[in-house]
C-alpha cells in the first residue's frame, strides 16, 4: 500500500503513467473488497455475535414461525443493516467532504468542520430538546440537518462579501467565527437546563446506531447530491489547487468551482451530521492518507478518500462494540482515539506531503 | 524611478548601536492605544458589580489612596478575579501570536498544539471520576494544577513527536491537530460515562470561567506570564523575520530553529498558564492575533498588540458576562459570542474596503 506512487518509471513516461493508473484502478478494487469485508463483519459483530449463516438467515430467510430465525431477522434487519448502511453512507460523505474542502481552501488542516456544520448541528439539536423536549434522534434530526445547512450558507454568505469573494483564508476566519459563536451559543443552552445538557453530551460523541431507514434514506439523498456536485467539480479543484492566478489563467471559473465544492461540502458533512452526530477528525485524515495513496491529483484522491471514510468509520464502529462489551463505545469516540495515533505516526515518518 | 524616489525611504530607519530597525508610528501608536483601552476596561470590570464604584475611585484605590470600604470590596473581592483574567487574556494572546507566526497558518491557536484539550481531559476526570467530594477539594488548589500539568504534558508530546531532525511547523500542526483529537475522544468518553450532576461541573470548567479566583491563583498566573513574557521580549526581535520563512530568516542572521523552539515553549507554557487559571477560554487565542494583525496593519500577528487585544477582550467579555446577562454566564460563553462576530465582522469590512 506504502509504495503506491512514489516511482514512477523514469525510462518511458507514458508507460509509467498508464501503470500509475492500473495502479491506483487496483487501489479501489483493493479498497472497495476491504469495504464489503468490513459490512459484512459489522452486520455479525456485536452484543449478540452472528454466524455467516445466521447473519445470510436474518437477511434472506422468508419470515417463519421459526422464534430463533425471528430473532435473528430483528437483531439484522433493524439494528445491523441500518447501522452499516450508515456507517458506509456517513464516512463516505465525510470523507469525500474532508478532501474536498482543503483542495477549495488550498488548507491542509481544513476539516469538515471548517464551515461550521458541526456546530451548526449542535446547536440546532440542543435547542430543539431545549425548547420541544424531544428526547429521539428522530426527532431532531432534521433540525440538525436545517442547522447544519444555514451555518454552512451563513460562513459561505459572509465570505462571498466583497471582492474576497471565497479566498479560502477569509472562509476559514468566518468557519472559525461563526463555529465559535455558535459553540458558545450551544453551551449557554446546554448549562441553562439538565435534559438538554444529557441529551448534547451523547450527541457529541458521534455514534451510527439507533436510528432506522426513516432517517437514513433522505440522508443517502442528501449525499448523492452532494457527490454528484463533488464530481462534477473535481477537474476545477486540481486546477485550483496550482493557484488562484494559473487557475484563473487556464479558464477556470474561480467562483463558481469554489461555490459549487463548498455547496457540495455542505450538503455532505451536513447530512453525515444530522444523522450522525460531529464526527470529528475523520474527514481530514482520510484526506490525507488518500494523498499519500494517489498522490495530489483529486480526480483519483477524492474517491480513495470516500472510500476510505467508509473503510475506518465501519471498522471504527466494529471495534466500539467489540471494546466495551457488553456496552458500546461510540464510533465517533473511537475515530479519534484509533485514528489520531496511527495519523501521528504516518506524519512522523513524512509520509504525509502538504498538497 | 527618480532621484528623488531614491533619497526618500518609504520609512525612517533607526539605529542604536548594533540593533537597527525601521520606525513605523501606527503600530507603537495602536498599541499605546491599546493599552489605554485594556486599562480602562479593566477599571470599569473592577468598579462593576453589586456595588458599584465610579472610575476616579478605582483608580484612587488602585493608587494606593481610596477609602477603606472600596480598598476591601476592590483589593479583596475584585481585584483577584480582574487580575486573572488580565493575565490569561494577555497569555492567550501573545500565545496565539507566536503559534499563528510559526505555523503561518491563521487557523493555529495553542488549541492545535493540544495544550487545552490536554488540560481539559485531565480537568475533566478530576472532575468526573473522583466523584464529588474529591472534586471539591481539587477544585481549590488540584485541579489547575493538574490541568497545568496535563496541559504541559500534551504540549510536550506534540513537540516529541513532532521533532526529526527539527521542528517543521506544518508537521507540528498536523501532530498537534491529531493529539487533540485524541484528548478531546477521551473528554467525550469521560462525559458520556459520567454521572450528570459531575457532567455540569465539568461543563462550566469546559467552556472557560474566572468565577471565584482568589489571589493565590492571581499571583501564580502573574508570576509564570511576566517571567515568560520577559523571555518573549528577549526573543522577540530574533524572532521578527521568521515569517519570510527559514532560509530568508538565516540569511539574514537568524538562528531560526534555536529561536523557534524557545518561543514555542513561551506559546505552550502561556497558554498552559492561561488554561489553568481559567479553563480553555475559546477563541482568544486565535482571534486577538488577527484583530490585533489588522489594527496595526502588520503583516504578521504583532506580539504586544496582540496580547493587549487578548486581555481588553478576556476583560470585557467577563464585565459583560457579570452584569449585563440575564444569567450569570461562564466568561468563555461571551469571549465567543463577541470574539466570533467581531473577527466576521472584520473580515467584511477588510472586504469591502478591498472592493471600493
Amino acid at each position: 500500500m506504502s509504495a503506491v506512487t512514489r516511482k514512477p518509471s523514469a525510462a518511458r513516461p507514458g508507460a509509467g503513467v498508464a501503470a500509475a493508473r492500473r495502479r491506483r484502478v487496483a487501489g479501489l478494487g483493493v479498497l472497495v473488497a476491504v469495504l464489503a469485508a468490513a459490512g459484512a463483519a459489522s452486520l455479525a459483530v456485536g452484543a449478540r455475535a452472528l454466524s455467516p449463516g445466521e447473519v445470510w438467515d436474518g437477511l434472506f430467510a422468508a419470515p417463519g414461525s421459526d422464534q430463533r430465525l425471528t430473532q435473528i431477522r430483528l437483531i439484522v434487519q433493524t439494528v445491523r443493516v441500518p447501522r452499516t448502511v450508515l456507517a458506509i453512507v456517513a464516512g463516505t460523505a465525510l470523507g469525500v467532504g474532508g478532501a474536498l474542502i482543503q483542495g477549495c481552501t488550498r488548507n491542509p488542516i481544513a476539516d469538515t468542520g471548517l464551515l461550521g456544520v458541526n456546530s451548526g448541528a449542535s446547536f440546532a439539536v440542543v435547542s430543539a430538546i431545549s425548547l420541544f423536549g424531544f428526547t429521539s434522534p428522530l426527532q431532531y434530526v432534521w433540525f440538525a440537518f436545517l442547522g447544519a445547512a444555514t451555518a454552512g450558507a451563513v460562513v459561505f454568505g459572509l465570505a462571498s462579501i466583497g471582492r474576497g469573494a471565497g479566498n479560502p483564508l477569509t472562509l476559514a476566519l468566518a468557519g472559525q467565527g461563526v463555529t465559535v459563536f455558535l459553540a458558545a451559543m450551544t453551551t449557554a443552552v446546554a448549562l441553562s437546563g439538565r435534559q438538554s445538557l444529557n441529551a448534547l453530551r451523547f450527541w457529541n460523541a458521534g455514534s451510527v446506531a439507533g436510528v432506522g431507514f426513516r432517517v437514513i434514506w433522505p440522508v443517502a439523498a442528501f449525499v448523492v447530491v452532494g457527490l454528484v456536485l463533488a464530481l462534477t467539480v473535481l477537474p476545477a479543484v486540481n486546477l485550483l489547487s496550482l493557484g488562484d492566478d494559473v487557475a484563473r489563467a487556464v479558464g477556470v471559473n474561480i467562483a463558481r468551482s469554489r461555490t459549487v465544492g463548498i455547496v457540495a461540502v455542505t450538503l455532505l458533512a451536513g447530512a453525515a451530521t444530522a444523522a450522525c452526530g460531529p464526527i470529528a477528525f475523520l474527514g481530514l485524515m482520510v484526506a490525507h492518507v488518500a494523498r499519500h495513496l494517489t498522490g495530489p491529483d483529486y480526480r483519483w484522491l477524492v474517491p480513495y478518500a470516500g472510500l476510505l471514510g467508509a473503510v475506518v468509520l465501519l471498522v471504527c464502529d466494529i471495534a466500539g462494540r467489540l471494546v466495551a462489551r457488553p456496552g458500546e463505545l461510540d464510533a465517533g469516540i473511537v475515530v479519534a482515539l484509533l485514528g489520531a495515533p496511527f495519523f501521528a505516526a504516518l506524519v512522523w515518518r513524512g509520509r504525509l506531503r502538504t498538497s | 524611478m527618480s532621484a528623488t524616489d531614491l533619497k526618500r525611504p518609504v520609512a525612517p530607519g533607526v539605529r542604536l548601536g548594533r540593533v537597527s530597525f525601521v520606525w513605523r508610528p501606527w503600530p507603537v501608536l495602536v498599541t499605546l492605544l491599546l493599552a489605554a483601552a485594556t486599562f480602562l476596561v479593566f477599571c470599569l470590570s473592577i468598579g462593576a458589580g453589586d456595588f458599584p464604584i465610579g472610575l476616579p475611585r478605582v483608580v484612587a484605590t488602585l493608587l494606593g489612596r481610596g477609602e477603606r470600604f472600596d480598598t476591601f470590596v476592590i483589593m479583596d473581592l475584585r481585584l483577584p478575579r480582574a487580575l486573572a483574567g488580565l493575565v490569561v487574556g494577555v497569555a492567550l494572546g501573545v500565545s496565539g501570536a507566536i503559534t499563528q507566526s510559526i505555523a503561518r497558518n491563521p487557523l493555529a491557536s495553542p488549541d492545535v498544539l493540544g495544550i487545552t484539550q490536554g488540560a481539559a481531559a485531565v480537568a475533566v476526570l478530576l472532575l468526573t471520576v473522583s466523584g464529588g467530594a474529591t472534586a471539591a477539594v481539587t477544585g481549590s488548589v488540584g485541579l489547575p494544577a493538574a490541568a497545568l500539568a496535563g496541559g504541559l504534558g500534551t504540549g510536550l508530546l506534540v513537540y516529541l513527536l513532532a521533532w526529526r531532525r527539527g521542528i517543521d511547523g506544518f508537521r507540528l500542526v498536523l501532530i498537534g491537530v491529531s493529539v487533540s483529537a485524541l484528548m478531546q475522544a477521551v473528554t467525550t468518553w469521560l462525559l458520556v460515562t459520567a454521572d450528570i450532576t459531575d457532567v455540569a461541573r465539568a461543563q462550566v470548567w469546559l467552556v472557560g470561567s474566572l468565577d471565584g479566583r482568589s489571589w493565590n491563583q492571581a499571583w501564580a498566573a502573574l508570576g509564570c506570564t511576566l517571567v515568560l513574557l520577559a523571555v518573549v521580549a528577549g526573543a522577540a526581535f530574533q524572532f521578527r523575520p521568521m515569517h519570510f520563512g527559514d532560509e530568508v530568516a538565516a540569511g539574514l542572521g537568524v538562528r531560526y530553529s534555536a529561536v523557534r523552539a524557545v518561543m514555542l515553549l513561551c506559546a505552550v507554557l502561556l497558554a498552559g498558564v492561561a488554561v489553568s487559571a481559567a479553563g480553555p477560554v475559546p477563541f482568544v487565542a486565535l482571534v486577538a492575533p488577527q484583530v490585533a494583525m489588522r489594527l496595526a496593519r502588520c503583516p504578521t500577528p504583532p506580539l504586544a498588540a496582540s496580547g493587549l487585544v487578548g486581555a481588553s477582550l478576556l476583560t470585557g467579555a467577563d464585565l459583560v458576562a457579570r452584569t449585563a446577562l440575564p444569567a450569570a454566564l461562564p466568561v468563555g460563553v461571551v469571549t465567543a459570542a463577541i470574539g466570533g462576530p467581531f473577527l466576521v465582522y472584520l473580515l467584511v469590512r477588510a472586504n469591502l474596503r478591498k472592493a471600493a
